[in-house]
């Protein structure tokens, strides 16, 4: 194990290299930008054995991603923003064929406006499109992510593309101290990729094939089952990582003196380190205050969720995201999931830090402010010239 | 080289049991490039007409490796299996992509260059019938001008296309790709040294093949085979080879069949006046000027 002072995307970069993916396809695009250079550094100095392929888009370099992976070679790419969306029809279609390919998104702002700052609006618009979701709150777990997102997509039960996402800038290309781990403890960890249903030149197959009315229900469920399956082998896979590297992860959530909570708010990223800090300094004044970090969106956390706020007064979900017309997505799920618990309680949807906007420590306390109002709904933070909260 | 010919070509099957029209010119192109390439080829369909009647589930009908990419696809999926399949330290396969006109010159041209750029050591071979077929017969840009299709329909105001085939052959010589070659299925003997001589370069590797349809012709389904010859024998299509920076002439007819009899036996090209006829003469014979100025001969086989 060495101590290492990375950015967000280097830490990542090295999780990967520590991953050995055989096959890396990608196209540049801005915050992702370093993850690719430094794993090119790598390819080039021998410290990572991979083909890399200068891919002339973003739809290239997940259609070529699912080539490698067909075949059965444990293959990697990268995005962000623009060219997630670009790529978003080879998403579903890595999804439905099962390749279990691994992507880092560097979460950044959609056009239009042009912004290449940070929010979650890229990667939750693809909520849907069948690949594991997790959220990176700082450039250790970044690293750690990388090593378990192989580990878990590439399991047999699951067999599904796995999407870790890091904000960009505030994560991507923040520098912290990291653990990076040993080629012999990630090997000792992650086994090499072994697929039943590959392209085998010994036993010739068809993939990727038509299935009609008559069949097509059947493929969507077990492609669903699948990604729900993911949640058991998170926990497999969090549980032999702390044996071998000593660090300890929490499942699909990560809770913060969620115990005795009334006023509790759930986030998704690297905002957590900031809403630590302000709960802390809100317990200090006796507010009961605690929060939840959601890690993945999908598979969901729902049970988690509704059991850490069973016995609190109100919920408020913080997210760097609108589903234009009708709330943010991660509010909407937070809410099915409370709903199907049978807990009624005020939820407040709190849209802030859009195109990279800064959410301070002063704005998470006025979120808990705001929480104490009853209020439920929607209310974006900060808009315009006046700072105003608007509903 | 020996080259192959139908009297030593393999009793294999690799595309069987398909469900394309009577007549179709494209699994005819896919059958016999199997056929010469072997059972470890893997074979990489877009989304398109040998991909719709190749692929149902569960009659799935490729002997061989098979998988259908994106639509736009082709060429960056078959540059991922041939990497991840070279990583494996897997070397003796061809990664083959059989796609047609709308797939390669419209949607797929992107990732094609890409993988023309990267000279990744993959096959990728275009049947065209000249328009969208297994949509029902809209225009691509490898429609030939005066062709009726669904989306050019020959009315009082506009008869049918109106803009000329792009020209991908040279358009994939100009990436200065190690071989290209166009053929016809009319003329298989040819097509089938192209194929096995192709498999036999490293780097990329592209093979453009006229394959008439007949349900989008309207020609009869007994018609193929001497419609792919007709269209070479008048002069409308040329069968050549781009190979070390060189583009050579494979077939010259001593003599143009008539352009007009190719025409008027197609109900896409019934519409068409006499100056239309005219003018498709004209940029034949243009045509051929540039390529009489540009290509070599060589006929040998």
């Amino acid at each position: 194990m060495a101590r290492k002072f990375l950015s967000g995307n280097e830490a990542f970069a090295e999780g990967i290299r520590l991953s050995k993916p055989q096959v890396i396809s990608a196209y540049p695009i801005t915050p992702q930008t370093i993850v690719v250079e430094k794993l090119s550094e790598m390819v080039e100095n021998g410290s990572l054995k991979a083909e890399f392929i200068h891919v002339e888009s973003e739809h290239s370099a997940l259609s070529c991603a699912m080539g490698a992976s067909a075949v059965g070679a444990r293959a990697f790419t990268a995005t962000s923003s623009q060219g997630l969306l670009y790529m978003a029809e080879c998403l579903t279609y890595a999804a439905g064929g099962r390749f279990p390919i691994v992507m880092m998104n560097a979460n950044r702002s959609t056009a239009l406006p042009w912004n290449i700052y940070g929010d979650q609006r890229d990667s939750l618009s693809q909520l849907d499109c069948g690949w594991i979701q997790v959220y990176a709150k700082d450039a250790q777990e970044a690293l750690d992510l990388a090593l378990m997102s192989y580990y878990v997509a590439e399991h047999r039960e699951v067999s599904t593309p796995f999407m870790v996402n890091l904000d960009g800038f505030v994560l991507t290309h923040t520098y912290e101290t990291v653990d990076v781990p040993t080629e012999e403890q990630a090997n000792r960890f992650l086994p090499a990729f072994e697929s039943d249903h590959k392209l085998d030149l010994d036993h010739p197959c068809n993939l990727a094939f038509s299935a009609g009315p008559e069949h097509n229900s059947a493929f969507k469920y077990k492609e669903h089952v699948g990604i729900l399956k993911a949640k058991g082998v998170v926990a497999q896979a969090e549980e032999k990582f702390a044996e071998i590297f000593g660090r300890e992860y929490t499942g699909l959530t990560e809770n913060y003196r969620i115990k005795d909570a009334e006023y509790v708010l759930v986030t998704l990223g690297s905002i957590f380190g900031l809403a630590k800090e302000t709960v802390d300094r809100l317990r200090e004044r006796g507010q009961k205050a605690g929060l939840i970090r959601i890690r993945y969106m999908r598979p969901f956390p729902a049970e988690e969720i509704a059991e850490a706020v069973r016995n609190a007064k109100a919920v408020a979900v913080l997210e760097k995201d609108i589903s234009f017309g009708y709330e943010g997505t991660v509010y909407t799920n937070v809410n099915s999931a409370l709903q199907k618990a049978g807990i009624s309680l005020p939820t407040v949807n709190f849209i802030g830090g859009l195109g990279g906007k800064n959410i301070s420590g002063e704005d998470i306390e006025e979120i808990f402010e705001e929480l104490k109002e009853g209020y439920r709904g929607v209310k974006f933070m900060g808009i315009g010239g006046d700072g105003q909260w608007r509903r | 080289m020996a080259a192959m010919t139908v009297k030593t070509l393999s009793e294999d099957e690799f595309f069987y049991g398909h469900k394309a029209c009577a007549g179709c010119g494209g699994s005819l192109a896919l059958r016999i490039a199997l056929k010469v390439l072997g059972e470890r080829s893997v074979a990489v369909l877009p989304a398109g007409c040998m991909s719709a009647v190749g692929f149902n589930f569960p009659q799935l009908c490729f002997g061989n490796n098979a998988i259908i990419s994106t639509f736009a696809g082709t060429a960056s999926m078959l540059t991922g299996i041939e990497a991840g399949l070279r990583a494996r330290g897997i070397t003796d396969f061809h990664a083959v992509g059989f796609a047609g006109d709308g797939g390669t010159a419209d949607i797929g041209i992107q990732a094609l260059s890409g993988a023309i750029d990267r000279n990744d050591d993959i096959l990728y071979i275009c049947y065209d019938n000249e328009a969208y077929m297994n949509t029902g017969i809209q225009k691509s840009s490898l429609t030939p001008f005066g062709a009726k299709t669904t989306t050019t329909p020959a009315g009082k105001n506009i008869r049918g296309n109106l803009r000329p085939k792009k020209n991908m052959f040279e358009i994939i010589a100009a990436h200065g790709i190690p071989y290209a070659a166009t053929a016809s299925v009319g003329y298989l003997d040819d097509y089938m040294r192209k194929v096995e001589k192709a498999s036999k370069i490293k780097g990329t590797k592209y093979i453009h093949i006229i394959a008439p349809c007949p349900t989008g012709w309207g020609i009869a389904t007994d018609e193929t085979v001497e419609v792919a010859r007709e269209v070479v024998d008048c002069g409308l299509w040329y069968l050549a080879e781009y190979e070390n920076g060189t583009f050579i002439l494979n077939h010259r007819p001593e003599q143009f069949e008539d352009v007009e009899h190719y025409l008027r036996r197609q109900n896409r090209f019934r519409h068409l006046t006499d100056e239309d006829v005219q003018w498709i003469r004209h940029c034949r014979d243009e045509k051929w000027r540039a390529i009489h100025e540009n290509f070599k001969e060589k006929t040998e086989r």
